[in-house]
């Protein structure tokens, strides 16, 4: 069963941005509920394979994209 | 004359007409296919919604020349937009200057201001609309926080100097303000060359969105934490607080967006691209010089502004001896199927200015699907109504 992480952010914007960026790099990637586990915020947060941890990081973290934070689920 | 076959629409700068019908079809599209509420829920119409106002947000951006997309706040008009940066920014105590000839989506939120101990002074513009920008440094003090200047003026269509009037507000620590009602779609606009920091805009002129659509652009060196909302309420984002995030677009942004007006103006902003804003630019100044040249050879009625279709976007006003404007702009209407506004369009401080207050004037405003036979037909038009 693949391991899912899962990215919090501050604006759904943010979510929007991430996902472009996420996609083009050929991730596979899904906008989810917020999981309550995590947050309890009403909007969306982006999902991606726990595997690609570290590339999704480096990713978001040259594009300067500000997060809430990262989770394993 | 009520065939829309017969219309001659020369009332661009009030709002476009027609609109491109690919914009028509988005907004249908936008409701059929995405219609979940942009960010809020996180299902598929939901995030549909969201990826629209999103993928919107960088195509303004980038037509302003902005990197940050999320620098981009989705207003309902650019009165909206100009209200949430003066209100936001000014204090009691401040001081804003701005110009003669501005619109009142500029002047009323100042006068509002100024009754809570804002200091305004208003710079004079010439006759013809033209600012020296020697004018905004004499207006200028060490309590400046702000100026506030319209790009065109919606009467004459007077392009004013924005580029050197950032400098000097730079200059003194002070931010420039732009409302780029008549300008945006029009005429190339670069936030960052220019000197912008706050740019108000609104989608159902010559960006060819439908009314109830807009924004401000904030640019990447305004610290947005000195700005405060005008409105509070759910973004949509960090739910579990009561209080107003402070992060962009969020901030200013509370409330369900207009989905249907974002994806209409959207694809009237590609559709501008598509075309080429230097192209649209071009067919403008050429409708307008015909225009300028064809009233300026007919006897009895005076046209106002430069007369200069190089310093003008494409509006034009002028006024008739001996005839009321209204009576002539029923006339046109009425008799030629020609639609154009008159009267004082929003803005007492510019006709006071050109000498035109109170009666004002017949503004004709061509826009993008206006033809050089219409400029004709209507110049043939004035002349007789002149005569009658």
């Amino acid at each position: 069963m693949t391991q899912y992480g899962v990215v919090l952010f501050f604006t759904n914007s943010s979510v929007m941005r991430c996902e472009k960026l996420l996609k083009k790099e050929g991730h596979q990637i899904k906008l989810i509920p917020t999981p309550r586990e995590f947050s309890s915020d009403c909007g969306m947060a982006l999902r991606f394979d726990w595997a690609d941890c570290e590339q999704v990081k480096l990713i978001l973290d040259t594009a300067h994209v500000e997060i809430d934070s990262i989770h394993q689920m | 004359m009520d065939d829309a076959e017969e219309m001659i629409y020369l009332d661009n700068a009030a709002t476009s007409w027609p609109k491109p019908p690919e914009v028509l079809k988005a907004m249908t599209d936008v409701l059929e296919l995405a219609g979940g509420n942009p960010g809020r829920s996180g299902h598929r119409l939901s995030v549909a919604a969201a990826r629209e106002v999103y993928n919107a947000r960088e195509d303004i951006a980038s037509l302003f020349n902005v990197t940050d997309p999320l620098r981009v706040i989705f207003t309902a008009s650019a009165t909206h937009a100009i209200n949430i940066a003066l209100k936001g920014l000014l204090k009691s105590g401040d001081h804003v200057v701005t110009s003669s000839i501005e619109h009142n989506a500029v002047m009323r939120p100042l006068r509002g201001l100024e009754k809570q101990g804002v200091r305004i002074s208003i710079v004079p513009c010439a006759a013809d609309g033209s600012l020296d920008v020697r004018n905004v440094v004499s207006g200028m003090n060490s309590r400046t926080r702000l100026v506030a200047v319209t790009h065109a003026s919606n009467v004459m269509g007077t392009i004013l100097p924005v580029a050197e009037v950032a400098s000097v507000a730079h200059k003194a620590g002070a931010l420039l303000l732009v409302d780029t009602a008549q300008t945006a779609g029009t005429i190339p606009i670069d936030m960052p060359a220019m000197g912008i920091d706050f740019l108000a805009f609104t989608g159902h002129k010559e960006l060819q969105g439908p009314p109830g659509i807009g924004g401000l652009v904030i640019g990447e060196n305004v610290d947005v934490s000195q700005i405060e909302p005008v409105m509070y309420g759910g973004t949509g984002s960090n739910s579990e607080s009561q209080e107003q995030p402070d992060r962009l677009p969020d901030k200013f942004e509370s409330g369900t967006l207009n989905l249907v007006g974002i994806a209409g103006l959207h694809t009237g902003i590609q559709w501008v691209k598509d075309r080429g804003i230097d192209a649209i630019r071009a067919h403008l100044k050429e409708l307008t010089l015909a225009l300028i040249n064809g009233l300026s050879e007919l006897s009895g009625i005076k046209v106002y502004g430069p007369l200069d279709a190089n310093t003008t976007v494409g509006v034009v006003s002028f006024g008739v001896n001996h005839k009321r404007v209204s009576e002539v702009g029923l006339k046109l209407d009425e008799e030629y199927g020609i639609l154009c506004r008159v009267g004082l369009h929003c803005a007492p401080a510019a006709h006071k200015t050109m000498g035109s207050f109170p009666e004002g004037t017949v503004r004709l405003a061509p826009g993008v699907f206006t033809t050089m036979d219409d400029i004709g037909t209507t110049v043939r038009a004035i002349e007789q109504v002149i005569r009658s």
